[in-house]
């Protein structure tokens, strides 16, 4: 008889769990659909960063953060998928600075952008990211003695990272993480999608199925 | 001297005083875990202090029900009641009777931050005072009817 009603309990608490999280997942699904309708300016901004052609029907929007140690896991990701689909993905690079310091390395990336090295700077950043954004112990003076690989005119690049543009370009960003209801870096979006499950293979799947809907064989 | 028939009674209704201390635990654990995984609200530092006297009572109390053990009261009762005060003293904070400034957390996760509000009133640290508070009643009242 105990082990009935224990066994029947746990039962029943373990599927209005299933059954609520599901629910719960169903209307946040809806919710993004009807969000990505009415806050479509929210995904992609003038000044935000983007790789891949304008004319790509499938578009990713990512929230990242440059000392996000998951974002520099994914990007390489990413770009198999894009050179995987050549013509078909657009990704759009939003910040979303969560880690302490990210500020400054979001401003970084940008002082980049006016030298044209924009891309070079993300992916040394990535590449050096365990020497500067370790959790526990940061140091992002560090960053410094890796950004003349990207090319950079360091000088030039300090000069420009106190540029007031840049402040706001983060300001919207962070006004958007809000309206988006971003709360971990990577954020995925793909055509206004949310990634509902965190996974590379989820990540996949959802691209796919927009290249399938987007362009059909 | 209880007659046999009498014991058993009595152990039955003290099984099931036992039985609704786990069933609540059992729910406000899944209720816990459905806030911070589904709804992915990062539970704050006060919020896992009470989580650290919750989560234990689920398996404390589980295999107290299984053998039913008489002297379940006494390790789990403290822990209820640390989880309670810790609740009492996140539900001051929340209502704003405790003032912020002397709150421990303040860098990641706010403990002051409002993510549900149900009726306007029943916010989550309410929730699991609201929890301690009906489990620590039933365990003194069975606590009582043991040792008679």
């Amino acid at each position: 008889m105990k082990y009935v009603m224990m066994g029947v309990s746990c039962l029943v608490l373990v599927l209005i769990f299933v059954f609520g999280s599901s629910y719960y997942k169903g209307q946040q699904t809806e919710k993004f659909g009807f969000m990505a309708k009415e806050n479509a300016s929210a995904f992609v901004r003038e000044q935000s960063q983007s790789l891949g052609s304008d004319d790509a029907k499938v578009c990713i929007v990512e929230f990242m953060d440059p000392a996000c140690e998951t974002c520099a896991a994914y990007f390489p990701f990413l770009k198999q998928l894009m050179d995987a689909n050549p013509g078909k993905i657009k990704l759009v690079l939003r910040y979303a600075p969560f880690h302490d310091d990210a500020d400054y390395f979001v401003k970084m990336l940008e002082a980049a952008k006016k030298q044209g090295k924009y891309w070079e700077t993300l992916n040394i950043m990535f590449k050096s990211q365990p020497c500067w954004a370790s959790h526990t112990n940061p140091q992002p003076q560090e960053i410094w003695q890796f950004l003349p690989m990207a090319g950079l005119d360091v000088e030039q690049l300090q000069k420009d990272m106190t540029d007031p543009s840049i402040e706001k370009i983060i300001e919207q960003d962070i006004a958007d993480v809000k309206t988006l209801d971003v709360h971990k870096t990577p954020g995925f979006f793909v055509n206004g999608k949310p990634l509902q499950t965190f996974s590379y293979l989820q990540l996949q799947q959802l691209i796919e199925s927009e290249i399938l809907a987007n362009y059909p064989k | 001297m209880p007659t046999l028939d009498q014991t058993s009674n009595a152990n039955c209704a003290n099984w099931n005083i036992l039985f609704i201390c786990w069933l609540l635990a059992t729910s406000s654990t899944m209720g816990s875990v459905f806030l911070s995984h589904v709804m992915e609200f990062a539970p704050c530092v006060l919020c896992w202090y009470q989580r650290m006297c919750l989560f234990p009572l689920v398996i404390l109390l589980a295999v107290g029900l299984f053998s039913f053990d008489k002297n379940v009261v006494k390790y789990t009762l403290p822990l209820a009641i640390a989880g309670w005060l810790t609740a009492f003293y996140h539900t001051l904070l929340y209502a704003g009777i405790i003032p912020k400034n002397i709150q421990p957390c303040t860098q990641g996760v706010s403990c002051t931050e409002e993510y549900i509000n149900m009726f306007g009133f029943i916010t989550i640290p309410m929730l699991s005072l609201l929890s301690f508070s009906m489990i620590i009643p039933l365990l003194i009242i069975l606590n009582r009817r043991m040792s008679r």
